[in-house]
Formats: structure tokens, sequence, C-alpha cells
């Protein structure tokens, strides 16, 4: 496989020992198995994520991606910038549109960056691309399928994309309401993915899990109950905040709603570092609050 | 009431939608609503908002000033984009909510104790202190923000999930006493007030210029 090099940085919820560490211990596993480099953006800083605009407004939220961008820049040239994390994506690549097209705005961040001798210009900025488009549009996921060690024969997943890695700027060629390229990843790696998951973009709350308990835990509900209805044995999410949402609170749902729910949710980091060859370990299922067994088992074979 | 609300009451006495076309981010969208009404059905938490987008754009129209920026509307918005995919005007109307939130809270608005109102303020304050979001500490902040007598309530029935986060590495007890930041805090600190100066600079000259 081709030697691929890319900027990067991991975002707040997939640093060491935060909410989303196995995310990055997964996708490390599977860029190590794909030949991928990430080169981290030294000294990166929080995007805001979406939550942020209760404390900042639209110049100080953008100046933080912005800073990003020209860290990165100045460090890694004009490499893309991978983003594991949907919100990271969405920021970095709202701050690039605003400096783009709104004089205003740009003119503002740049004085905002000035004071730590930065500068971001239009048609100069790198790329900003999530992970997952690094994976479909430039590695392919017919390689990753035929590279695999593995077939993850007898799983039966749904492929719960979510909001933000979906809208507004979603992947080339997928549509808002029904993307596939989530359920293609479950098949490339020889899992069977749900038939029309009835739940595959709905919001799992975000932020509001924090602040709303009541009324996200309902809206996660759902998502879980149609992922059973579904005859899945596990739940796949490309997103930190929906694999945390819909994980971790399965407790409190079921004593909210009188359900049974105890159904494992992983990254597809992890389904391909385990179609890789990866132990359970480096595919980070042991951060599992729910214990993925049967994707475990296979990591074992 | 603020100085500032003050001030925006009688620079914009005949129109609110001028005012929030220069005060609110992305507002000069809103003239281009054409009320098919789309957006409020595609917000997940809708049941709760007591003035759908679709309702708040003809409010902003209507002059309902008040009506519109002490809401609680706004702060329903779980930022999932759906709005914005299908509507057919191409309103970035995720941005103006956000903006309208953010905006309602500097004149001194927003409705107080608003949950995500406050959530959103501990996630930012994180941000700006250490330019990453420190999630133990946030986690903590928020269960106490009623008081240390609820905060160690709220604590208590979240142990369970406190206790498997670490025990499967995704919290660490020990970033309480400091934990994830920046190298350059206080570069992004000075950032971080320059960038708040310009866009209250921007409200307070009336968008004069641009
Ligand atoms: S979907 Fe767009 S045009 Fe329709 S009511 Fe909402 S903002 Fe207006
Ligand atoms: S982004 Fe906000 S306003 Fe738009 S549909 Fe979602 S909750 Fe509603």
């Amino acid at each position: 496989m081709a030697k691929r090099e890319y900027s990067y940085y991991p975002g707040c919820s997939s640093q060491k020992k935060a909410s989303a560490d196995n995310f990055m211990r997964s996708a490390n596993a599977m860029c190590d198995a794909l030949d991928i480099t990430l080169k981290e953006i030294d000294d990166w800083n929080c995007c805001g994520a979406s939550i942020g605009y209760a404390g900042g407004g639209e110049i100080p939220r953008l100046s933080l991606s912005a800073r990003n961008i020209a860290l990165s820049k100045q460090q890694h040239g004009d490499a893309d910038i991978i983003a594991p994390c949907a919100a990271c994506w969405i920021a970095t690549k709202e701050a690039e549109e605003r400096v783009e097209h709104n004089p205003r705005v740009r003119e503002g961040i740049n004085a905002a960056l000035a004071e730590i001798g930065l500068k971001v210009e239009p048609a100069q900025m790198p790329k900003t691309r999530h992970m997952v488009e690094m994976l479909v549009e430039d590695i392919g996921l017919d390689t990753i399928a035929n590279g695999k060690k593995k077939g993850l024969e007898g799983l039966t997943i749904a492929g719960y994309v979510g909001c933000q890695t979906n809208r507004p700027f979603g992947i080339a060629g997928e549509s808002f309401e029904n993307p596939k390229y989530l359920d293609n990843m479950v098949e490339a790696v020889g899992a069977k993915a749900v038939d029309r998951y009835a739940k595959k973009v709905a919001c799992c709350s975000g932020a509001l899990m924090f602040s709303e308990p009541e009324k996200g835990q309902a809206l996660v509900r759902d998502i879980i109950e149609a992922a059973y209805d579904g005859g899945a044995d596990m739940i796949v999410t490309p997103c930190q905040l929906c694999q945390m949402n819909v994980e971790s609170y399965q407790t409190d749902i079921n004593k909210r709603f009188g359900t049974k729910f105890n159904i494992p949710v992983v990254y597809y980091t992890q389904l391909i570092a385990v179609a890789y060859g990866k132990s359970a370990e480096e595919a980070g299922l042991d951060g599992q609050i729910i214990k993925a067994t049967k994707l475990e088992a296979l990591a074992g074979k | 009431m603020t100085q500032m609300n003050q001030a925006m009451i009688e620079k914009y006495r005949s129109s609110f939608l001028k005012e929030v076309e220069t005060n609110v981010e992305e507002g000069h969208w809103v003239k281009m609503c054409m009320q098919c009404g789309v957006c409020s059905g595609s917000c997940p938490l809708g049941p709760h908002w007591e003035h759908p987008p679709q309702e708040i754009f003809m409010m902003i129209r209507a002059n309902k000033r008040d009506e519109v920026l002490k809401s609680s509307s706004m702060w329903f918005c779980t930022s999932c984009y759906n709005c914005i995919a299908r509507c057919p005007r191409g309103l970035p109307i995720t941005h103006i909510m956000h903006g309208l939130a953010s905006y309602s809270k500097k004149l001194g608005l927003a409705p107080k104790s608003q949950p995500t109102e406050s959530f959103g303020q501990i996630f930012w304050n994180s941000i700006a202190s250490n330019g990453r979001v420190n999630e133990l500490k946030i986690g903590l902040a928020l269960q106490f923000k009623d008081g240390f007598g609820q905060g160690v309530k709220n604590a208590m029935a979240q142990k369970d999930l406190g206790m498997a986060m670490m025990k499967t590495k995704r919290m660490n007890p020990m970033e309480f006493f400091g934990g994830h930041t920046c190298k350059d805090k206080s570069g992004i600190a000075r950032m971080l007030k320059k960038a708040q100066e310009v866009e209250d600079q921007h409200i307070a000259n009336y968008g004069a210029g641009k």
C-alpha cells in the first residue's frame, strides 16, 4: 500500500485518557495497518465545538480553528488536515469558509491571530478533511476490503452515522438522509450491515445530553431501539460524541424508560483495526464500557 | 438591563431585522426565509422549542425583539444541521440560532439559569483558560453549579459512570490537577481577548463601514 502522510490533530476528546482515548488508539492501529502517517499539529487547541457559542461569539470561536489552520500551514505546509472528530472537522471547515467569503470576519480573525504572529489567507489554507473522507476517497473501501487479514463474519452491525459527520458537509456523493459509506465500510470488513437502520442519521442530542439529560436520553433510546429492531449485535459510529452518548447512558436509560439495553457501541476504526489483525487492546476494545464481546473474540483469533 | 442593550434599542428602534443583520452571526440571511416551515419540523428537540426557527425568523421581521432575545428557544438547538441540509433557501439556520443565543447573552437578555447556557459557558471557560477542554473539570463544574449539596447529589448519581470511565482509561482523576493544556496558553488568551474586542467594536460602531 502506498505510504501517505497527513497533518492532523486528535481533538480534545481523543487525547490520552480523555473520553475517546480508545478511539485514538484504534485510529493509530488502523493507520499503522494502512501505512498512513498522521503528523500532529504541535500545540493545537480546542475547536470550540458546537456548544462553544454559549461563551464565545463568532470571531473568538472561529479564531480558535484559524489558529490550528495557521499552525498546520506553518508546520506541515499544504498537507491536508485530517480531523478524526466531526465537531473539529465542521468548526475548522467553517472557519475556512468564513475566511474565504466574509472579509469582515477574516479581518477580525487576522487581527486576533496577529497577537500571536499568525495569519490566515484565502486560497492559501490547507484543506481540512474528515478521517472518513481520507479512507473513502484516498484509500478506497475496495482496498480496505482486499487488504484485510480476516473478515468479521457473524457480526450484524447498525451503522449509526449521526449528524455532524453527515451534515452540513457530509461525504462527497452521499445523501444526507441515507448515506451509505458506513454500511459499505461494515461490509468491507466482512460484517453484515443492518439494512435500512431507521435512526442512521438521527441526532444523539450532542452536548445537550449534559444540560438536558432527560430529553437527550429519550433521543438515544430511539436510536438504540432501532438498532435492536434491525437485529444488530452492536452499533458502529464515526463520531466521538455519538459514541459517548449512545454507549455510556444505557444504564440511566434503562432506569428511566424501563428498557433492557446492553448494546456495544464501537468506532469504525476499531472494526478496521480488528480486521487488519490488531489485538483487542490495540483496537481500544478495552475502552468499551459495554464490552464488545463478539468483536473481542474475533480480535483474539 | 445592560448599557449595550439600551444603546441597541435606541439605535435600531424601528428595525430589529436590521439589528440582527448587523450584529448576529449570519444574520444577513434572515430576510431570505420564505416561511416554508421545513426547519421547524427538523429540530430533534422540537417539542421543547417555545418558538421554532421559522417562527423566530417571522418574529424578527415583526420587530418582536424582546420575545426573541428573551426566549429559551435557541438554547434547544442541538447543532444537528438538519435544517441547513433541508432549507430550500440555503439559510445557515444553525449558525443564526447560535448567533441569536450568543447575542442575547451579550445583551444580558438570555433566560437565567438556562442549563445549556450554563453548560456552554463552563465549556468555553475551560477552552479559554487551557486552550483545550478539561472534561473532568467541566463535569464537576456542571454537577456543582447549583451549589455544593446538589453537587454531591449529582456526583453520586453519576458515580457509576465516572468509575466506568476511569476503569476503561477514558477519564483520568489527575486531570483535576492541571491536565490537558496548550503550551501557549497566554498567547491563546491574548488572541481571544483581541477577537472579543473586535467583535464588540463592530457592534458598538453599528457595523459602520462594513
Ligand atoms: S426551512 Fe428555510 S425557508 Fe423554510 S422556514 Fe426554515 S429558514 Fe425559512
Ligand atoms: S441545527 Fe438546531 S435549529 Fe437546526 S434542526 Fe438542528 S436543532 Fe434545529
